[in-house]
């Protein structure tokens, strides 16, 4: 019994789904970096004085460096199980572009762990100081910076999916390649908290996030092929 | 024309010189069956076989192309089955059999549900993966490579964790698909029990 | 031809062969580019007028943080080499370079560290150019911590090749990223000086302990992708040939 192929699309779409429901089956997995991203955020006022005209200083670095970590922890997620149950395998044996699904899966997990950062964020930086009026602001840096963290922290998780789970190697990977991210992510933030235009950084923020979506993908596919020789 | 050959194949690991100048020919309603001891590289040679792990040396063909050339192509006639059963703990062994074969083709709920009652875990259909035995999950593995078929069955080991009953599924399963027209390479510790027509060997040392 | 000729480069026994005669004519030019170049900078170049004699350290930092990249460069390319063609030789020199150009970074940032002290007042200033030099350092620390992590030698070769790669692409961007974000807060940049132009006395040893530095990165990087190439290949036919024949002299003592 030969059963008709399937498309790019649609297969796809089945990985997506499937993800996604297994997100919702432990949704405590996709919740823990939103709950560490607050607890780092927490722990700089604790550490200084509590004032919101100085915390609106750090509130940025605060902001951006939690995110930054929390990318990182959630990045664990998104190869290393696929790859011990044999389901990434499964994947790069079906015929379709790996470029492609790898693609849709970290399209998956930003949705999972960064778009909660994204919504979140604005809301942590008011506690830290900042004025409504930089709530969109924030809201379109963390946007553009969370999907190109997401893009170029699965290439290190690509990397190191087969290896002992060891959190260090892969923020010693990921974290010089996300630099550019921290700096303007920052920046923006800073603006924004002033009251002045954030299109500069924003701009910035968004070409790398362009770059790290058109190049990701095959530096992804190649991670993954060798990771599973 | 459905064949599968390969010459003087080298791998190393590391060290290791785990391939050292395999040969092999396997057609259309053939079976190869791969033997040897653990360690011996049959899981290397079954994943060699699909692509999945870059020779040294040598060549592999399908239908007299190598398979370098169009790798996708010939993944869309391969199927594999390795030592894990490629399933998600936390799906249950329908949504598994759904999402697994619906990389590959289009299937209907039916489709499904006929692929799991044929390998006997029809009643097992709505539990988590991860309450099911060994040897169900195998099941369900089994399920889902005779739902998705192809012309080229790579399976490693595909008897572990059965049962006499479900050894006997393996091998209809196997006779359907060589009757079909497919060829099959399958590592195993025990002997096939198929007609010495259809049977090859190859014994790695 | 070319052809030919790339792919004689890239059989070990060839490769082994041509590094063992070179390795020599690279070590004792460097040696006297450098002790030329350290004579002239030191001894002969007149004192910088805003730094007095402090900017000397130009002749050893600036050297270094230009290998330092161009170490990179190399290690990313032969890894691409490799990846691309498979050969063993370009991932023996892909990771031959790691540790040196480490090491390259590594005296870039002291000797900035040493000459921001009597500048700055305090050993670190967040400089950009000394910033970027540390965020090199840590994209060598991670090329060989992958390398480390992962046991088969194949698999170890592919995915640090894959990691320099993006790595390579990925420094200019940083670098230029934080040269954007210093020039919002003005620190202080102590690198350059001498404006408007170097004079000749102080430009040619820096040209020299360049050249020199260069040379001694070659013989270095030749020296240890022989060892490498060795230990790689160590069961191989033609390690007892290439071992029994080979010629006595100060290239070859290590």
């Amino acid at each position: 019994m030969t059963l008709p192929r399937v498309g790019f699309v649609s297969a796809a779409s089945a990985l997506v789904a499937r993800d996604l429901s297994l997100a919702l089956r432990r949704s405590g997995d996709s919740l823990q970096p939103l709950g560490f991203f607050l607890v780092v955020c927490t722990l700089f006022p604790l550490a200084l004085d509590p004032q919101l005209s100085l915390l609106r200083d750090i509130a940025p670095a605060a902001l951006w460096v939690g995110a930054l970590l929390s990318s990182l922890l959630a990045l664990d997620l998104l190869f290393r199980e696929d790859a011990q149950d044999g389901t990434l395998e499964q994947l790069a044996l079906c015929g379709l572009p790996l470029q492609g699904l790898l693609l849709a899966k970290t399209a998956v997990h930003w949705l999972l762990t960064g778009l909660p950062l994204v919504l979140i964020g604005p809301l942590a930086a008011s506690a830290l100081g900042a004025p409504a009026a930089a709530m969109p602001g924030i809201l379109a840096a963390l946007l553009l910076g969370t999907l190109a963290l997401s893009l170029i922290g699965a290439v290190g998780a690509g990397l190191t999916m087969s290896l002992k789970r060891n959190g260090s190697l892969l923020a010693l990977l990921v974290l010089p390649l996300a630099v550019p991210v921290l700096i303007f992510g920052a920046r923006a933030t800073v603006l924004a908290i002033a009251g002045e235009s954030l299109a500069a950084p924003l701009y910035l923020l968004a070409a790398i996030a362009v770059l790290a979506a058109t190049l990701a993908p095959w530096a992804l596919a190649a991670a993954v092929r060798i990771g599973l020789e | 024309m459905n064949e599968l050959t390969a010459d003087d194949l080298q791998l190393w690991r590391g060290e290791q010189h785990v391939l050292r100048g395999i040969a092999l020919a396997v057609a259309g309603g053939e079976c190869l069956q791969v033997t040897g001891a653990n360690g011996a590289g049959k899981t290397t040679l079954l994943r060699a076989l699909c692509g999945l792990v870059p020779l040294e040396h040598g060549r592999i063909c399908w239908r007299g192309r190598e398979i370098v050339q169009d790798m996708a192509a010939y993944h869309s006639e391969l199927n594999y089955l390795g030592h894990d059963n490629g399933l998600k703990a936390d799906l249950t062994a329908a949504e598994n059999l759904r999402y697994a074969a619906a990389l590959r083709c289009r299937v209907q709920a039916r489709d499904i549900a006929a692929a799991l009652e044929r390998s006997g875990v029809a009643e097992a259909a709505g539990q988590l993966a991860r309450r099911l035995s060994a040897g169900q999950r195998r099941r369900v593995a089994l399920a889902r490579l005779a739902l998705t078929g192809g012309s080229l069955w790579l399976l490693d080991e595909p008897g572990s964790n059965l049962d006499a009953t479900g050894q006997h599924l393996l091998l209809q399963l196997i006779v359907e698909h060589l009757r079909a027209g497919g060829a099959a390479v399958v590592a195993t510790h025990r002997g096939l029990d198929l007609p010495v027509t259809q049977l090859r060997s190859l014994s790695l040392q | 031809m070319a052809w030919v000729w790339f792919h004689r480069f890239g059989s070990p026994p060839h490769f082994y062969r041509l590094a063992t005669r070179l390795a020599p004519w690279f070590a004792w030019p460097a040696a006297l580019l450098c002790l030329a170049g350290l004579v002239g900078g030191l001894v002969l170049a007149p004192p910088d007028y805003q730094q007095g004699d402090g900017f000397r350290i130009i002749y050893v930092h600036a050297p270094a943080a230009w290998l330092s990249l161009m170490v990179y460069v190399v290690m990313a390319a032969s890894a691409a080499v490799g990846l691309i063609w498979r050969m063993t030789v370009a991932y023996s020199v892909a990771a031959s370079c790691a540790p040196i150009g480490a090491s390259f970074t590594a005296l870039a940032l002291a000797t900035g560290m040493l000459w921001g002290r009597p500048m700055w007042g305090t050993y670190w200033e967040w400089d950009p150019r000394l910033t970027s030099e540390l965020l090199l350092l840590f994209l060598y620390l991670g090329y060989m911590g992958l390398r480390n992590a992962i046991d088969d030698v194949g698999r170890a070769d592919r995915a640090s090749a894959l990691l320099a790669i993006v790595g390579v692409v990925n420094v200019p961007i940083i670098h230029y990223s934080v040269i954007w974000w210093n020039s919002l807060h003005q620190a202080p940049s102590v690198m350059k000086f001498g404006r408007p132009t170097m004079p000749a006395a102080m430009l040619v040893p820096l040209l020299l302990m360049l050249a020199g530095f260069t040379a001694y990165f070659l013989a270095l990087l030749l020296t240890r992708a022989r060892g490498e190439l060795l230990r790689r290949e160590r069961n191989a036919r033609w390690i007892g040939e290439a071992l029994a024949s080979a010629p006595t002299g100060p290239g070859s003592a290590c």
